[in-house]
């Protein structure tokens, strides 16, 4: 075994976990929960970093409430966080098509979708949540897309039976990014809410025990200062950018939770990351990120490569006996409408057989040709009309000419810190939303069910359960002289200066690039036993290249874009050892984490309930990390194999 | 190919700023903008220099942190087109490209490339949202939306706050990103009660951080990301002057 | 010390809201509606629209009767003597034209001062130009609505002078209308010195007519076009109209 990376400590539980009939089990929570006094309200102040779909909901919501709420982003805006980028829509058990959706159907979707890793209550909260997300999300003037008859249109999904995807045509996040900031927004007129933007949380603030604030740097001064609070709550969205391209935002990082994790909170799932089969392939070395090409591309385009490696003909001049449509091959009852994770992993291993297109062979095809044939290209252009338009953009080929080339990306990061039912980490005072958290998709998460996530933890979920912990304070009043305050800025601005000093000779970007190579090839699509010991001997290596070897220009007293990129990358090394560490630890395949050594005879994922029916909550010691497990039982939805053929 | 950049260098917001030129070599055109700047960056942080500070974050055209002006247009020539998807396919080996920031005088430079925007921020803040708080909202279904509406209210919606209409504006009008706003809720039912409100304290908002007015030039809408239309502006001048607004 | 925001009841009125509220707008809203309407620039351009479009209106009744020159000398004049006699005896003489005259003059001082206020607002919003700055969309009219609009300033004087008063006219001020429009235009500098400024009344007409629609919130994406087409057939016409006398003259049609 894999011991010799990490410790096992004790099991952790879910204290705040209600019992009960599953449909009950919120109310009842709510109902337990104490409750603020209206006028102690304002005495309180929560500060929450991150102003994405859960940030800027939970901010909000709070400011509404009565409590006073400080607000931190890392860009020039609250309304830029990255939940901006998301295209495809939002679930909702609503079922206003009558098609047989329900609030357990959601439920059951999604348990099943997150093969079995995820908690029964949690999940099922969601559920019932989601319904209400609408209603606010409408009531706010979100622009969703329309019938005719005035009422709100949904779509069937990901593989969804049933049609429970709202969408504001392919820029659903970025409307529901402005419904909550303009929430934000009224707060913040109102004086309820202090927002600070272009400024990066660097530390968390703990005063016996508690999380009392946190330390920040001002990217436009870069002042480092105290801000204190009863309450912190982080939302600082996913880490997928450990893998340095992904469909994430440039900015995206793991700091913010990281910083937690390092003074105690449990980080769980690591290794859990979801890897979107339809992303334009890189393109160059110069390469910077990758861009995200809706899935519902795949309704209607066919994925196919040369039959024989090393074809280099036009697609066009490759005949049809010699092309190989191999999702319809393979899955014949599903096509090329297989879940995420068995699209991208199809796509690896013919391109890992040669057969691969474009650039470097790291690309498949997307053909919509028969469809321009069934369908007419106006049909097919009123469509995906903006997506062509963007793969154009981007790659100079037009989609109605030659076929699309895609490639895998990473999408989405299913791990975060650990979090009770209230959201809580294992910190007293931390909460953690949105994508920061682990709480709700189990091993993978379907489609439009982030926002739903998000939208749910920010609006309904956290400002409910918050109050529990709230009724116990205001806590004692804090200043920058109290010893573990003054101890964590001086930590911080020690780091800076460190990053500053070592004046080695090489760029930050060069090692991030470095260590996304390396998680890519080890901690990607197919993880091994030898890869990930592997991969754990050279993220050691390059971290300590790492520290004798960056070069960080500029200082610290000013906007300085080389040294945030520093300090996030130089906590993506931690964070990277930690996820090859936990896969490497899950000898069993399930969801967004393949392991090469649990397959069936023909290569479907297989998981091992026995063993692994549990989350992986890691504890940081500076050493080799400890595993606490939460076991996992399943009342309602019991689990099943998948199967896809 | 090689490219020969003229770019503004700025310390900081006080200090006087200048174009400087550089020299870019084998630039591929299947580079963006910015991964073209990327480059540039790498390579003067190893010759000891202060790389080129700009904003930048989705890099996919929707979070609109990213902006520059390049050879005199907002965001470039392309259309519709923000900087980080320009690609430089559009360019040819040997062209000289000026890069400057936004320019308006409440958009002051932070340094280099980087503006500060907030003063968007502060417009919405002064009205640029429904009243709702959370959990008191109706079934969404209770108010039907006429799809019309919904879609042109859609339509304004997509502004992406860059401020490309800003730094085109011969004014340095911020009409078009308040407009934006004030026509996507507007048109809404769930936007009605506020609707006068609304316009007026964005406006004299506007106005108060020192934007210019509109002239109807449109140099404003030829450069947005999205496309609005100057259509907008009509409305909120018909919901400033309390009008009723015609056509879409 | 735990620092916190401003202290303020959960239940907001906009208006009024505490914390960083503006109170400049809190001031600003006590006065009339009209003058804290003028206070915003949208305010200063529906000003310029309505008054672009009174002046509009006086400018047509004016060229027709511009157009009674084609009709003989003692018709003109006699078109000339009408307008200081008419509404007589409920107005004084002249009366009619001094009313006119006033409201002009304070319509154009209106459609000036805002001109000139929304000139130093935008000049104020960029005080650092671009090194380089290319135009995308902007016509040749809208571009010289302000430079334009001072030369039209100025040769509404010179107008005055010339054929008001008369003390800019060759033939001088005791002629009669008649013949100080004929002195004026056997010259063919003085033809010019008329023609420039009306082709530059035509370009700001052709941009002011679709702006003003814009500023009173009449514009809109389908009817864009339209207006732009009707602003310049407009003021194609309008321009022909007015150069139709001083051509007339010129080539020998008036004598
Ligand atoms: C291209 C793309 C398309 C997607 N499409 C969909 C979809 O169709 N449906 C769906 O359900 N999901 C989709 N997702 C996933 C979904 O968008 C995200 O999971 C979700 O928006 C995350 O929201 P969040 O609020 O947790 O974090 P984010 O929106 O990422 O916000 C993070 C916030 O934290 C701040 N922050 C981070 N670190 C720090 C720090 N150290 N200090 C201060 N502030 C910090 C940032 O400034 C930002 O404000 C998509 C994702 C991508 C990348
Ligand atoms: C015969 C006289 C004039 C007429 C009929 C006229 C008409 C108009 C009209 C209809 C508008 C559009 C208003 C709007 O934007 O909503 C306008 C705009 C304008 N006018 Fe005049 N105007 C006249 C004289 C002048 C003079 C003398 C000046 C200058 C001092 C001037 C300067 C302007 C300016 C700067 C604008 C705004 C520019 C713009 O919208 O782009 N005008 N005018
Ligand atoms: S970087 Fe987000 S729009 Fe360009």
């Amino acid at each position: 075994m894999s011991t010799e990376f990490y410790r096992t400590g004790a099991p952790i539980e879910d204290g705040k976990a209600p019992d009960g009939v599953i449909a009950e089990r919120w109310d009842n929570r709510r109902f337990a929960a104490k409750l603020v006094n209206p006028a102690n309200k304002r005495k309180l102040t929560v500060i929450v970093v991150g102003t994405g779909l859960a940030g800027g909901s939970a901010a909000a919501t709070l400011a509404e409430l009565g409590y006073d709420v400080k607000s931190f982003c890392y860009q020039d805006s609250p309304r830029r966080a990255h939940s901006i980028a998301a295209q495809g829509g939002i679930n909702a058990a609503k079922n206003y098509r009558g098609d047989g959706d329900s609030v357990h159907r959601l439920f059951y979707d999604t348990v099943k979708g997150g093969d079995f890793r995820s908690r029964e209550s949690n999940v099922y909260r969601l559920a019932q949540v989601s319904v209400e997300i609408i209603d606010q999300c409408v009531a706010q003037g979100v622009p969703f897309a329309r019938e005719y008859g005035g009422l709100l249109d949904t779509r069937s999904f990901g593989g969804a039976q049933v049609s429970r995807t709202f969408y504001a045509r392919g820029q659903t996040g970025q409307q529901l990014l402005l419904g909550a900031y303009q929430a934000m927004a009224r707060q913040i007129q109102a004086g309820k809410i202090e927002m600070h933007p272009r400024t990066e949380m660097l530390d968390l603030i703990l005063v016996d025990g508690r999380a009392r604030g946190v330390v920040t740097r001002d990217l436009v001064t870069g002042e480092v200062r105290n801000h204190f609070a009863d309450a912190v709550v982080l939302a600082s969205g996913g880490y997928g950018n450990v893998f340095f391209l992904s469909t994430n935002a440039k900015g995206c990082n793991v700091t913010a939770i990281w910083r937690a994790h390092r003074k105690g909170a449990l980080f769980a799932n690591p290794c859990y990351t979801q890897i979107h089969p339809t992303c334009i392939p890189v393109s160059g070395d110069h390469q910077s990120k990758l861009t995200l090409m809706s899935e519902s591309l795949r309704n209607d385009g066919r994925v196919w490569v040369p039959l024989t490696g090393g074809d280099t003909r036009a697609p066009a001049d490759i005949p049809e006996a010699e092309r190989d449509y191999y999702l319809e091959r393979i899955y014949p009852s599903f096509g090329n409408l297989v879940p995420r994770d068995i699209a991208s992993r199809a796509a690896k291993n013919v391109c890992d057989e040669g057969r691969g297109v474009g650039p470097g062979g790291l690309g498949v095809y997307l053909d919509f040709a028969d469809a321009i044939a069934r369908l007419g290209r106006d049909a097919v252009a009123a469509k995906y009309g903006n997506l062509f338009e963007m793969y154009e953009r981007i790659t100079g080929e037009d989609p109605f000419e030659t076929p699309m080339r895609i490639y895998p990306a990473v999408h989405y990061t299913m791990g975060g810190l650990w979090v009770d039912y209230d959201l809580q980490a294992t910190i007293p005072g931390l909460f953690v939303i949105g994508e920061a958290n682990f709480s709700d998709h189990g091993a993978n998460r379907l489609g439009a069910s982030a926002l739903m996530q998000g939208l749910a933890d920010g609006y309904f979920v956290l400002p409910n359960t918050i109050g529990d912990y709230l009724a116990a304070g205001p806590f004692e009043p804090l200043d920058d002289a109290h010893p573990e305050v003054a101890d964590a800025a001086e930590a911080v601005r020690t780091r800076v200066a460190k990053l500053l000093a070592v004046n080695g000779s090489r760029t930050p970007d060069s090692f991030h690039r470095e260590l996304g190579r390396i998680m890519w090839d080890y901690c990607g699509m197919e993880r091994t036993d030898a890869g990930l010991r592997k991969a754990v001997g050279l993220i050691q290596a390059l971290r300590e290249e790492f520290w004798r070897d960056v070069l960080v220009s500029g200082e610290s007293e000013e906007l300085n874009q080389q040294l945030e990129k520093a300090g996030r990358i130089a906590d993506f090394f931690e964070l990277a050892e930690l996820m090859c560490i936990d896969a490497l630890h899950r000898t069993e395949s399930c969801g967004g984490h393949f392991r090469g050594e649990s397959q069936t005879p023909d290569g479907e994922a297989l998981r091992d309930d026995e063993t692994f029916s549990y989350v992986a909550a890691w504890e940081y010691t500076g050493d080799r990390p400890v595993l606490h497990r939460e076991h996992l039982t399943f009342e309602y939805v019991k689990p099943s194999q998948r199967s896809y053929k | 190919m090689n490219l020969t950049l003229k770019v503004w260098r700025q310390k900081n917001a006080t200090s006087r700023g200048h174009l400087t030129t550089y020299r870019v070599k084998e630039i591929s055109p299947d580079m963006s903008f910015l991964e073209m700047l990327d480059v540039l960056n790498e390579r003067l942080i190893l010759d000891g220099d202060d790389p080129i500070a700009f904003d930048h974050d989705c890099r996919e055209g929707i979070c609109g942190m990213c902006g520059l002006v390049i050879n005199g247009v907002p965001h470039g020539e392309q259309r519709a087109t923000t900087t980080c998807q320009l690609h430089m396919r559009h360019f040819k080996d040997g062209d000289t490209i000026v890069i400057e920031p936004w320019r308006a005088a409440p958009f002051p430079v932070v340094k280099d490339l980087v503006v500060d925007r907030s003063a968007f921020d502060r417009i919405i803040e002064a009205g640029g949202y429904v009243s709702v708080p959370t959990g008191s909202a109706p079934d969404a279904h209770a108010v039907p939306v006429p799809k019309a509406s919904a879609d042109t209210a859609f339509d304004a919606a997509t502004c992406i706050g860059c401020g490309a209409c800003v730094a085109a504006c011969p004014n340095g009008s911020a009409s078009l990103f308040t407009a934006a706003k004030i026509t996507h809720l507007g048109l809404l039912p769930q936007g009605q009660p506020e609707r006068a409100r609304r316009a007026r304290a964005m406006v004299e908002t506007a106005d108060e951080l020192g934007f210019g007015g509109c002239t109807n030039i449109g140099e404003c809408t030829a450069v947005c990301p999205k496309g609005i239309p100057l259509a907008t502006i009509a409305r909120m001048n018909a919901d400033y002057l309390g009008l009723a607004a015609t056509g879409d | 010390m735990i620092d916190r925001g401003a202290a303020t009841a959960p239940v907001q009125a906009p208006d009024q809201g505490a914390g960083r509220a503006r109170t400049e707008r809190t001031t600003a809203t006590k006065g009339s509606r009209a003058t804290t309407r003028y206070r915003g620039a949208v305010g200063k351009k529906a000003v310029m629209a309505v008054t672009g479009a009174l002046m509009i209106g006086f400018l047509v009744l004016h060229m027709i009767g511009n157009l009674k020159v084609f009709a003989g000398r003692d018709s003109f004049n006699d078109y000339a003597a009408w307008l200081r006699t008419v509404g007589e005896p409920m107005l004084p003489p002249s009366g009619f034209l001094w009313i006119q005259r006033i409201g002009l003059l304070v319509i154009l001082a209106l459609h000036i001062t805002a001109a000139v206020q929304l000139t130093v607002q935008a000049k104020r919003a960029r005080p650092v130009k671009y090194h380089v700055k290319r135009r995308v969309q902007q016509s040749y009219a809208s571009r010289t609505m302000r430079w334009g609009g001072v030369i039209i300033a100025a040769f509404v004087v010179y107008h005055i002078l010339d054929l008001t008063v008369g003390v800019a006219n060759p033939a001088g001020t005791a002629a009669d209308p008649y013949t100080r429009l004929v002195a004026d235009f056997q010259r063919w500098y003085l033809v010019v010195a008329y023609a420039v400024p009306l082709l530059l009344l035509g370009l700001h007409l052709r941009h002011g007519v679709w702006s003003a629609a814009q500023s009173l919130g009449r514009g809109g994406t389908a009817r864009e076009r339209p207006i732009k087409l009707f602003a310049t057939g407009f003021a194609v016409v309008l321009v022909a109209g007015f150069l139709l006398a001083p051509v007339g003259v010129l080539v020998g049609v008036v004598k």
